[in-house]
């Protein structure tokens, strides 16, 4: 189907595209699809494409003089888009240790959603989270999926240091600080896991669209992914759940 | 090879930034002021892409232990090599064991310092720029020693003739372009901002610069979505909050105004206590 969009310039060199103001991802993939689209067919023109739930923005190579001709040319894409362009999303499991030295609001966020510890593990490790998009942070993921007996609002006081790895919930979203940070999310837990590497290139192994699946694991195999990890002995390759 | 003696408040290594991985929610960074160190390039016959050394407020001591040609641009931060006065603007011969340094900063906020062929710092993720979470440094510091190449082969500099415009950065005006949540302010509300006049508050950094006063509004938030460098955005709270080139590629709040490369390379050299005012400029 093809959704209302609404393009808008948004600086000398770059043009927004919206999509109607919904989390949905039956529309997140018309974003990634024609996002690819556009990467595809304007490789000279354009620096670099950036999405989020509802939009896209497209950053041009140099300042944009006709900004109508170029609205026209992205509608007439859009319209003439490739539905099944290969946009093939993969699963990844994600290892989350929500031992208590990992988890330091697991107790106090439990208690207030009147869960036990374990039911909320259960309930977080259920659900398959859809990648919306990265942003915030190098390798933040915006998840959506999050069970709504899990929803509780970020804390008053937000945490300095919020360490690297931290599995966090704030609000109706779940996530994982890619660096130390500050944050006000509750943590309840942590992953070994190298969401962002700058050494790698592309920097992260998980891209927008991409699904994934908590499961828990124990202090000592924490360690020992740890320990792989800083080895480069891991291949984030081993996360991928087949179909 | 430079070595640091003194490293100044805020010093950075940056080029014209880093592309092509915001989708990875990687900042772009890049100069503060593109203009003033585009120009200090321009001067030494450098590529545009040539990493700079960026100062804030105060400037760097730096020993050479090789021979090339510098140029300093931006704020007026008093360059000495070897204690004596040198122009800015210019490009200036340095030998090995020479000196450089800054005295108090008379006007500006941001310097820059290009060498010929620029710093070699070690690229990651295509971009030479300091940034948190991805280059080993955010910051230069003391006895850091700074790659550079040696020119002492090659003594015939071009005399480049340019001439800076010194004006782009006087008066206090930054023209900025509607936002895609400017149509949601009432009149009334896009009438103040564009009468008022707004102070740059102590919350200013290469991030973000904030503003003050506070700016009344019931303006919803957004889905987050795409952000750029001169995005401003609006909190409920009233908090009017320009994004700079480290600022991070999404955002949920209200995008009111868009500052044009101009008013960002502008407001980079403005600091804490400056007044600005905003005028609306068609695309």
């Amino acid at each position: 189907m093809n959704y209302k969009l609404r393009f808008s310039q948004y600086n000398e060199r770059s043009i927004l595209v919206e999509w109607p103001a919904v989390v949905d991802e039956n529309m997140l993939g018309d974003v990634l699809n024609f996002k690819e689209e556009i990467k595809r067919k304007y490789v000279k023109l354009i620096v670099e494409v950036v999405s989020a739930y509802n939009s896209i923005l497209i950053i041009y190579a140099y300042t944009i003089e006709d900004v109508n001709d170029r609205f026209l040319d992205l509608k007439r894409l859009y319209l003439s888009r490739e539905i099944n362009i290969e946009v093939k999303p993969k699963t990844y499991k994600i290892p989350v240790c929500y031992e208590d030295e990992y988890a330091m609001d697991l107790e106090t966020y439990a208690d207030e959603k009147k869960q036990s510890k374990s039911a909320v593990i259960r309930l977080h490790t259920e659900t398959i989270y859809t990648v919306f998009f990265i942003g915030f942070l190098p390798g933040f993921l915006y998840l959506g999926g999050l069970d709504s007996r899990l929803h509780l609002d970020r804390k008053i006081t937000p945490n300095l240091n919020v360490k690297k790895g931290a599995v966090g919930i704030g609000g109706k979203q779940t996530g994982i600080y890619p660096q130390d940070s500050p944050g006000g999310w509750h943590i309840i837990g942590n992953s070994p896991v190298e969401l962002f590497n700058p050494k790698h290139s592309p920097p992260c192994f998980i891209n927008a669209g991409d699904r994934i699946q908590f499961y828990a694991i124990s202090v000592s195999e924490y360690h020992d992914l740890k320990n792989e990890i800083a080895l480069s002995n891991f291949d984030s390759k081993t996360l991928l759940i087949h179909d | 090879m430079i070595k640091v003696l003194k490293a100044g408040f805020y010093s950075t290594i940056q080029d014209q930034g880093r592309f092509g991985q915001r989708e990875y929610g990687v900042p772009v960074s890049g100069a503060m002021d593109s203009y003033s160190s585009e120009f200090a390039n321009k001067l030494l016959g450098n590529e545009a892409a040539a990493a700079v050394l960026e100062m804030t407020m105060t400037g760097v001591e730096l020993q050479f232990y090789k021979s090339t040609t510098i140029a300093v641009t931006g704020a007026e931060m008093s360059p000495k090599l070897n204690g004596k006065p040198v122009k800015m603007f210019k490009s200036v011969k340095v030998s090995p064991n020479d000196i450089l340094s800054f005295g108090g900063f008379v006007s500006g906020f941001r310097a820059y310092l290009a060498v010929k062929g620029g710093f070699l710092t070690k690229p990651v993720l295509g971009s030479r720029s300091m940034a948190k979470g991805i280059t080993p440094a955010v910051v230069i510091q003391k006895n850091d020693e700074l790659e550079i190449k040696d020119f002492s082969n090659r003594l015939n500099t071009k005399h480049v003739n340019l001439v800076f415009n010194t004006l782009y950065a006087e008066d206090d005006t930054l023209e900025v372009l509607k936002g895609p949540e400017f149509d949601k302010l009432t009149k009334k509300q896009q009438e103040i901002l564009f009468s008022k006049e707004f102070e740059v508050s102590k919350h200013n950094n290469r991030m973000a610069y904030q503003l003050l006063p506070l700016f009344q509004n019931n303006l919803d938030s957004i889905l987050t979505a795409p952000v750029l460098p001169g995005t401003v955005q609006l909190t409920p709270s009233g908090q009017l909050i320009i994004l700079m080139r480290d600022c991070q590629t999404t955002g949920g709040y209200p995008r009111v105004l868009q500052l044009t490369e101009k008013a960002i390379n502008k407001l980079s050299q403005n600091k804490a206590g400056s007044y600005l005012k905003m005028k609306l400029s068609e695309f």
